[in-house]
């Protein structure tokens, strides 16, 4: 890491959030790329590839849930920690500090959506 | 109610962060309102050149919560613009030092230059932070002009603002964010609203060039901080920079007597290379700083945003810019542009940085009594080290000088962490460690040097 670089470095495969952990922090990623996984009876599905620019973590911060998926590093990446009570200190102040992640969350509604779109045209339901 | 609409027009008087904050919030709003606003930012500065001429003359420290607050705004400081990330602050005193690391041991605070640099730099390895800014908001459709305003005057209720050498042009809104170290404040003193400017104190800023390396071994990714028993000096600051270390320093009266018997200090002297010469300054500047918010920084159509009107006392200061530049975006496009819309939502969030600036004063206060005795300063040093050593105890003293010296958190959380009950318990009980009688002859301990 250079020394005018902001943020953390993590390694290649190593878990920067874990799936059912409480959560204080949301994640900026400055540099590199991240996967989303989620692990259900034993076996790991891949949910996204996040880059540089993309955040992540942010909905155990608002839902006072615990972590809903693991996220590892993609090879060496970057990120800067947003720590849960500045965030929700500073939204209070200026709500529309939230505008850019309620778009963020919206466009993966929206990917959803057509993914499911996707899955219900391209699949046979079962009865 | 008077308010913007479309093709209205917004003239920015000073293009540093304050304004270039409010010019790029107030486009970003405007453009999902669907909302066409010309914005022209008038800067007489070229934050491409290096010295006075291109520097809005301040340490250039970017604290942890503004780094992580444009993180979610979509800026992100890149390694362009940031010349050293801090990952922690050293505490200096007479009867010791000890090393404060950030929570997560991350690099969340950011060592910016302001222009290109100091007197005499031969290569631009970094980019201005006020130029980065400015360019954003340029990139978000703000028109820059160069040079200065020499007229502002309001005819029909309507502010026209004249840049030396043009013509008089009419705006529906005049954003004033020149600082207060520029003489175009003095235009607005004249004028029917009565602006009164802030109150002010002077500064002392200094570079030194030591190159990469020795800052690297000497000052490593922290910032130096040192709380001494020096007459009229209540704070001082050494922020390792790419090339160069920023020396900065806050009193009363700053005088050259005063930085010379700061530089002149041991506990200077140990965090520099033995061959430091004081004298050899490239670059100083003794700027002012706000430290009492304008009364009434608003007016139809007028509106004073950063240091000219309201700031935070002492610590980030460009945090507060961004603060009140966002209020008055928001103001001026939720809400409206006459003095009543301000009053109701551009002044409180002033009200509420000018309230926390009380607190901020009366722990400065209190930082300062415990300054004049000894054995407070060993407690506070003993205190540190000892929740620096155990990380997993509570981290008392340690977050609340990293709050109070960082500028990440309000003096007001500062102030209810310091008033803890378990908070006083352990520094009294650290104080009478330290006043016990039998002490006198264990005086070796007392030094914890951490670094």
């Amino acid at each position: 890491m250079k020394t005018s670089e902001l943020g953390k470095v993590f390694s290649d495969g190593e878990v920067i959030i874990l799936q059912g952990e409480a959560g204080n922090f949301m994640y900026e990623i400055l540099d590199g790329r991240v996967e989303v996984l989620q692990e259900r009876g034993g076996k790991e599905v891949r949910l996204a590839v996040l880059a540089k620019g993309d955040f992540f973590g942010e909905m155990a911060i608002f839902e006072r849930e615990v972590r809903s998926a693991t996220v590892r590093a993609l090879g060496e990446v970057r990120v800067l920690t947003v720590d849960k009570k500045i965030l929700l200190r500073r939204i209070s102040e200026d709500p529309s500090l939230a505008l850019r992640i309620l778009e963020r969350m919206s466009h993966r509604i929206r990917e959803m959506d057509n993914e499911l779109v996707r899955l219900r045209t391209e699949e046979p339901r079962e009865v | 109610m008077l308010s913007l609409d479309d093709n209205s027009r917004v003239a920015v008087i000073g293009g540093g962060p304050a304004g270039t904050f409010f010019s790029y919030f107030l486009l970003a709003l405007a453009e999902r309102m669907g909302m066409g606003i010309q914005v022209d930012i008038i800067e007489s500065r070229d934050f491409s050149k290096p010295a006075p001429g291109g520097c809005n003359m301040c340490g250039g420290i970017i604290s942890e919560s503004l780094v992580q607050t444009l993180a979610t705004e979509g800026i992100e400081l890149s390694s362009t613009v940031v010349q050293r990330g801090i990952d922690s602050y050293v505490l200096h005193m007479d009867v010791g030092s000890v090393k404060i690391e950030t929570p997560l041991q991350e690099k969340r605070i950011a060592a910016v230059y302001r222009g290109a640099g100091p007197r005499g730099i031969e290569e631009y390895r970094w980019d201005s932070f006020d130029g980065f800014l400015l360019s954003l908001a340029a990139k978000k459709g703000a028109n820059i002009v160069s040079g200065r305003v020499d007229e502002v005057r309001f005819e029909d209720g309507r502010p026209l603002i004249k840049v030396r050498g043009g013509e008089s042009q009419a705006y529906d809104l005049c954003v004033v964010a020149v600082g207060v170290n520029s003489g175009t404040l003095k235009l607005f003193e004249n004028l029917d609203v009565k602006f009164v400017p802030p109150g002010t104190t002077k500064t002392y800023i200094c570079e030194y060039a030591l190159g990469q390396e020795t800052i690297e071994n000497y000052l490593g990714s922290s910032m130096h901080t040192y709380l001494l028993k020096i007459p009229r000096l209540e704070f001082a600051a050494m922020i390792p920079k790419g090339e160069y270390a920023t020396v900065c320093m806050l009193g009363k009266q700053i005088d050259k007597q005063l930085v010379q018997s700061f530089l002149g200090t041991n506990e200077v002297k140990r965090c520099l290379p033995p061959d430091w010469d004081p004298q050899q300054e490239v670059c100083r500047c003794l700027p002012k700083i706000n430290i009492k918010g304008s009364d009434k920084p608003f007016a139809d159509r007028l509106l004073f945003v950063g240091d000219c009107g309201v700031s935070r006392l002492y610590k980030d200061g460009i945090g507060a810019a961004y603060k009140t530049a966002k209020a008055a975006a928001t103001t001026a496009i939720f809400t409206g542009i006459s003095e009543e819309a301000f009053r109701k939502r551009f002044w409180p969030a002033c009200q509420k940085l000018e309230r926390d600036n009380r607190i901020g004063k009366l722990i400065f206060s209190s930082v300062g009594l415990i300054q004049s005795f000894p054995f407070a300063r060993r407690a506070i040093l003993r205190m540190v080290a000892t929740e620096q050593k155990n990380k997993g105890m509570p981290q008392r003293m340690s977050t609340s000088l990293w709050d109070l010296f960082t500028g990440s958190a309000p003096y007001r959380d500062v102030l209810l962490r310091m008033a803890h009950p378990f908070f006083l318990s352990r520094l009294i009980w650290n104080i009478m460690i330290e006043i016990w009688p039998f002490r006198s002859g264990k005086k070796q301990r007392r030094s914890h040097e951490d670094q």
